[in-house]
């Protein structure tokens, strides 16, 4: 999809507002996404999420604020914005009376998808969701793990500048979750903008460059993991198994400028670190040249279940 | 254009897989007519033939044209005059006469002509005409007593046609050589014409016809409620997601609906012409009643289904319409018949203009059919353009 990309992002959205009669459902949400770039959107349940993508992907009317996708503005009439965005619904939304190639050749052509184009995507498509094989049988017939492939194979067909997910995995066996996690990894490498809404945690940190902390149609946090952890003031905590001169090797680690604090402990020493991943080399040479043997690091990284809680005074998952 | 027929094909792909389809929309219209067309005519090629006795206490002008162009003009009667009431009643009662000339000469029924018969079709009195059946000729009798209603139905023709003369010329004709004239016009060759007092379908078309229409608003519920059925499969959200328009999408459901709807009725027009002999008539005509119901049950089911939640519900309430809709419009029985207030209220169901265009068409030339075509594509238009507005309203996923 050809696309201008003045100032690089693929979606604009700003202030975004739905409500459904009294109840705001979203209110004043915004973020941009630049390609190749997944951002995560993630809250619990009853946030906005589905709210949110259902008015940039425009399926749904808002009652406020602004929506470019590729710069183009998106509502539920405009079909440029429309050809740039890939949907993969939170709900399966396939036709259960037809097989795999049926459906993908079926929303291939609604997106203008024609001849040997047509058959060589959704070729290509069959074997990224792994359903080649079984491409010819009703998808009904198909098990849960398949049918979410499927409706996530749909979304892809016709190159997306921006594809949006919407919790994919929510009723997935760990084998086919594992799959679907790869595969969207594989879509974020290859350069594809990719919007990403999930109330795990797990996933949001494994997969975003970005994430947006949603909860009551708002965004309460945005950023890196690492920027939402230190904006909590969440610490990483580092253990070293050690023995040697452990009350020099704390006092010496403790006046390193990342490392908040340090103490001695009956297997070695325990430190409260600011990132884990940037100060384990200077805190293994220090270590070293104080006399102190590690022989085991053990790293826990300050996770975004914690600021979620710190955020909301609510648990992610109830 | 192209999207609609892409989801058009898509629709229709995904009912040809659907069995329900295949029974809604051929098997069981089909099993109805045949059922009905069968027990109507247990043998097609079964000729009617019937002995009528007639005892004329009148014998005057009008009781010999009764006798010569009512009775011997249906085809297969054979009438045999008598003199005296008694005569009569011992062809027709075996109590009376149970041993008497065992052989051909008994009657399936008697026509007995009163006295003063002639003087009162002149007058504006009732004309009382008395036919006794014989108990074990119940379906000939069952004609005889038709063909005297045929015959009193006619006489009121008669006056009207007397009165508009008059009114006409603006002067006094003579009642009696007026009346005569028409009543002395050939009478219509077959029976069935003969007993209606309108014009009427025989009755392997007439049910054939009626249960084309009749599921006809069942099979149309396949094309419209399937825009339901997307919401609930989440499809449609994937339809808004694409770069289609609504009007698209909407037009892709109109386009199935209507050849779904068009297909189950060939279907049941070629069959029963085939196998009972149904007779729809003249083949445009027909196409465009056809065509007409087809659009009126389109209009009427998205108009329900616009005020439905799901398809369930749409499917629930397009079949309340349509069956009342069928009962009104006498798919099953001719109300038109029944007479009075139904009679007149089965107009407001686009059925009753169907059957209607069809009998007339059966009767008359092409032309019968503009005003229930009309009529049934202002039904679809109106319900229908109300229902697409509120059905595009409801696109959401
Ligand atoms: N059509 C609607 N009518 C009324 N309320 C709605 C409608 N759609 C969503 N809501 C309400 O808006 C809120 C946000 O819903 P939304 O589906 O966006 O949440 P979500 O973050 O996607 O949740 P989940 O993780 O459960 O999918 C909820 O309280 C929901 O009940
Ligand atoms: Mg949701």
């Amino acid at each position: 999809m050809g696309s201008d990309l003045s100032n690089g992002n693929v979606l604009e959205c700003s202030d975004i507002r739905k409500t459904f009669g009294d109840f705001v459902a979203v209110d004043g949400v915004g973020f941009h996404i630049g390609a190749g770039e997944t951002y995560g959107l993630l809250g619990p349940n009853g946030a906005g999420k589905t709210t949110t993508i259902s008015i940039i992907a425009g399926l749904l009317e808002r009652d406020g604020g602004t929506v470019l996708i590729a710069g183009e503005a998106m509502d539920p009439e405009a079909t440029a914005a429309k050809r740039h965005v890939g949907l993969v619904p939170q709900d399966l939304a396939i036709y259960p009376d037809l097989d795999a190639r049926e459906n993908l050749r079926f929303f291939g052509r609604l997106y203008g998808l024609r001849g040997s184009e047509l058959d060589h995507r959704v070729d290509e498509v069959l074997d990224i969701i792994e359903l080649r094989d079984r491409a010819n049988d009703r998808s009904d017939e198909y098990s849960g793990g398949m049918k979410r492939r499927l409706n996530i194979g749909i979304g892809l067909l016709h190159h997306p500048t921006l594809l949006i997910l919407d919790e994919p995995t929510v009723g997935v066996d760990p084998q086919s979750r594992n799959a679907i996690l790869e595969s969207v990894e594989r879509l974020g490498e290859e350069g594809m903008a990719v919007l990403y809404t999930t109330h795990y945690m797990e996933e949001a940190e494994r997969l975003c460059d970005r994430i947006g902390i949603i909860d009551h149609g708002t965004i309460k946090a945005e950023g890196t993991q690492r920027d939402l952890v230190q904006l909590v003031g969440q610490r990483d905590r580092v253990r070293l198994v050690a023995t040697g001169n452990l009350a020099a090797g704390s006092a010496a680690l403790g006046e390193l400028p990342g490392i908040d604090d340090a103490a001695v402990t009956a297997q070695g020493i325990d430190l409260i670190v600011e990132n884990a991943h940037d100060e384990l080399p200077e805190i293994l040479s220090v270590a070293s040249r104080t006399g102190v043997s590690v022989g085991g690091v053990d790293v826990d990284t300050a996770n975004l279940e914690a600021v979620f809680l710190h955020l909301t005074g609510r648990a992610l998952r109830e | 254009m192209e999207t609609a027929w892409t989801i058009a094909t898509k629709d229709l792909k995904e009912r040809l897989r659907d069995r329900s389809a295949y029974i809604v929309g051929i098997v069981a219209p089909l099993a109805m007519a045949l059922i009905f067309g069968f027990a109507l005519n247990p043998l097609k090629n079964y000729e009617f033939s019937a002995t009528y006795a007639v005892v004329d206490l009148d014998q005057s002008e009008v009781s010999r044209l009764f006798i010569d162009d009512v009775l011997r003009a249906a085809p297969g009667v054979e009438v045999l005059q008598l003199a005296t009431t008694e005569e009569g009643m011992a062809l027709v009662d075996k109590e009376v006469n149970p041993f008497a000339e065992p052989e051909g000469t008994s009657a399936d029924a008697l026509f007995i002509i009163p006295p003063e018969f002639g003087t009162d079709v002149q007058s504006e009195r009732e004309v009382e005409l008395q036919v006794v059946g014989n108990q074990s000729a119940q379906s000939n009798a069952g004609i005889a007593v038709a063909l005297a209603r045929g015959y009193a139905g006619e006489l009121t023709s008669v006056r009207v046609t007397v009165a508009t003369i008059e009114t006409l010329l603006q002067k006094e004709v003579d009642r009696f050589s007026t009346g005569l004239a028409v009543l002395s016009t050939p009478y219509p060759a077959t029976l069935t014409d003969v007993t209606a007092d309108t014009k009427q379908l025989d009755g392997t078309t007439f049910y054939a016809a009626g249960m084309a229409i009749f599921f006809l608003f069942f099979t149309v519920q396949f094309g419209i409620t399937s825009l339901l059925e997307e919401r609930h499969n989440g499809t449609l959200a994937r339809l808004l997601a694409a770069p289609i328009s609504k009007s698209s999408i909407l037009a892709g459901k109109a386009i199935s609906a209507f050849l779904i709807g068009i297909v189950s009725v060939a279907v049941l027009m070629v069959t029963t012409t085939l196998v009972l002999e149904a007779d729809w008539g003249n083949p445009l005509g027909v196409a465009l009643l056809v065509l007409a119901a087809v659009i009126s049950a389109m209009g009427i089911v998205a108009l329900v289904s616009s005020y439905s939640r799901t398809a369930e519900q749409a499917a629930t309430m397009a079949s309340m319409a349509g069956v009342i809709l069928g009962f009104l419009g006498g798919t099953f029985f001719d109300v038109a018949q029944a007479g009075g207030l139904i009679a007149s209220l089965r107009f407001v169901s686009p059925h009753a203009w169907f059957m209607q265009g069809l009998a007339d068409l059966s009767a008359g030339d092409l032309g019968v059919v503009f005003l229930p075509v009309v009529v049934m594509l202002a039904f679809g238009l109106v319900t229908g353009s109300v229902g697409l507005v509120g059905l595009r309203r409801g696109m959401r996923p």
